[in-house]
């Protein structure tokens, strides 16, 4: 085991300093939380989604480190004028971590409950309209597990 | 990755003021201290100091007049109760490992402190391969330990007590002399260490009043140079040798000494105690100014450790809710302000620092933490500095949070 300073790429950085579709919306179509405060790394995205189920508004808040803003950050971006078929299949952490430069394998984690919020959010996008599509499994995919295991872990260690 | 690092540096470029308040970290080095250290290099008493020519007698000399000095800054009777280490990592293996191995007859149990520093935990719990248990002493929510479970913790067969002096995290400023009193009239045996390197400088630190057996100072943290630290060892005491090779001076570290660093280490104590009260009450007040000025200028702020004056004058750590540590410590960094924050990223979750656990804080509030140590060399245009940037820093991070990291 070795520790080093976390070598954050220009991108994580460029978004750190300036996040795009920053802050809370009003009147989201939804909305979905990954991550707790206990964790150190929480993310709330807000999305408008239109009747031909095009995310159409996409914005986040984020309580992390600078890769959780960065992946917050760079996810709105990546989805924002897809469709939620297109989005549940094509996005993954992997090209979220490539998107910002890569991450810090300490922080893949981070990459990962972004994808796992957005997952989140169309599985609840469907389950409000009660018409859940065939293309949405019924477990959970790696990303949404992922996301309720790191919460379920530091509530876990934070009451022992 | 050293890429993107360099990368990382270049975006710090235009910074207005720099100032380090992560001396709890590493120090700045002041430059009369590397003038002293120099000439040892490759002027004087730069021979192997066991052997018989002029470089060798001289760093002889120079060792032995450094050890010298510094017992008498400790309150030690002899120069031979000081042991230079490559620091007090080194310093605080050699003080467990070493005395519980040459006790290992009498018993098996070492006492320690839920909050004493890592190096001490980590021994410690290495030790249990060797057949060591250990018991931690909780503390309150400042940080004082549970002197009345530390004397139902030590036996007939506790071999050591190892509590620091002060806490590195929090500050706190343990009541050793009671401690050791406690430890010693329930077994007189039990041998008594303390990690000092936070009180060294800092507070009053007495080896021989305090009556504590083994005691660890460190260069690095009254801004000498790192790689050096020191072990007391009470005159009477035997402990073992924890690494084998040449055997040079000192009987319990082997391997030739580092004369210039032992010299950077003694200047940087000679500063330290030339002024020590003018140099105290420097400290305390920028630390003070600090402290007020963050609590006047930010809201959901909670200090960790002791408000009174059982506070160590350096230190200041303090939560900010709403805020994750790590985010802030590069938020500050690229406004040239450095601290540390009290959880480290693993795998999976922030760690949040077991020293803030253990006196309550629950772990958002543990990752909203940073520290920072004042040194005498800030001056009160440093703290305005840090006063001015970090509620913009603060608040340009709560404002990514929103209504999210609400606990």
């Amino acid at each position: 085991m070795s520790r080093i300073p976390l070598p954050y790429s220009q991108k994580v950085i460029d978004l750190f300093r300036n996040p795009k579709n920053q802050g809370r919306m009003e009147k989201p179509t939804v909305t979905a939380v990954a991550g707790n405060p206990a964790c150190g790394d929480m993310i709330t995205f807000y999305m408008k989604i239109n009747d031909q189920e095009i995310i159409e508004k996409i914005t986040f808040e984020s309580y992390g480190c600078a890769a959780n803003i960065a992946t917050a950050s760079i996810v709105t971006e990546m989805i924002k004028g897809l469709i939620l078929k297109d989005t549940w299949k094509e996005l993954t952490w992997k090209k979220v971590a490539e998107e910002v430069g890569g991450l810090p394998s300490v922080k893949f984690h981070c990459g990962i409950l972004a994808v796992g919020a957005v997952k989140r959010a169309i599985r609840k996008y469907y389950q409000q309209k009660g018409l859940i599509p065939s293309w949405i499994p019924q477990k959970l995919t790696f990303e949404e597990k992922q996301a309720l295991e790191e919460e379920e872990l530091a509530e876990k260690l934070s009451k022992k | 990755m050293v890429e993107n690092v360099k990368e990382l540096i270049k975006a710090h470029e235009g910074i207005k003021h720099e100032v380090y308040l992560d001396n709890e970290n590493s120090t700045i080095v002041p430059t009369e201290i590397i003038e002293k250290m120099l000439p040892y290099y490759n002027k004087q008493a730069y021979g192997n100091p066991t052997l018989t020519h002029k470089p060798g007698w001289e760093a002889f000399e120079t060792i032995m007049d450094s050890a010298q000095k510094i017992a008498k800054f400790i309150g030690a009777k002899i120069l031979e109760e000081i042991t230079f280490t490559p620091g007090a990592t080194e310093a605080n293996n050699l003080a467990l490992m070493g005395s519980v191995f040459s006790k290992k007859d009498s018993g098996k149990k070492i006492v320690i402190s839920e909050i004493e520093p890592i190096d001490v935990l980590h021994v410690s719990d290495m030790l249990k391969k060797f057949g060591f248990s250990t018991i931690k002493i909780p503390v309150d929510n400042e940080g004082f330990i549970n002197l009345e479970k530390l004397k139902e913790a030590v036996d007939k067969e506790t071999v050591l007590v190892s509590i620091a002096a002060v806490n590195n995290e929090i500050g706190t400023i343990q009541p050793v002399k009671e401690a050791v009193k406690i430890v010693k009239d329930k077994n007189p045996d039990t041998l008594f260490h303390t990690e000092a390197s936070d009180a060294y400088g800092r507070v009053r630190l007495d080896v021989r009043d305090l009556n504590v057996d083994m005691a660890t100072i460190n260069s690095y943290k009254i801004l000498g140079p790192r790689g050096i630290g020191a072990l007391y060892t009470k005159e009477e005491l035997k402990i073992e040798r924890i690494i084998e090779g040449q055997i040079g001076t000192q009987k319990l570290w082997p391997g030739i000494e580092n004369t210039p660093l032992i010299v950077g280490f003694t200047k940087a104590s000679e500063l330290t105690f030339k002024d020590f009260e003018s140099n105290i009450d420097h400290i305390k007040r920028l630390r003070d100014r600090l402290m007020k000025g963050i609590f006047e200028n930010l809201s959901e702020v909670k200090l960790n450790g002791s408000k009174n004056d059982k506070r160590a004058p350096d230190n200041l750590n303090i939560s900010i809710l709403r805020c994750e540590g790590e985010a802030l410590t590069i938020e500050l960094s690229l406004r040239g302000v450095y601290v540390s924050s009290g959880s480290a990223c693993s795998r999976r979750l922030l760690q949040p620092s077991h020293v803030l656990v253990a006196i309550g804080r629950k772990f958002s509030e543990a990752h909203g933490s940073i520290l920072m140590k004042t040194t005498r060399l800030h001056t009160k245009e440093d703290i305005t500095y840090v006063l001015e940037e970090l509620p913009i820093a603060v608040n340009r991070i709560r404002g990514i949070v929103g209504s999210t990291g609400v606990d």
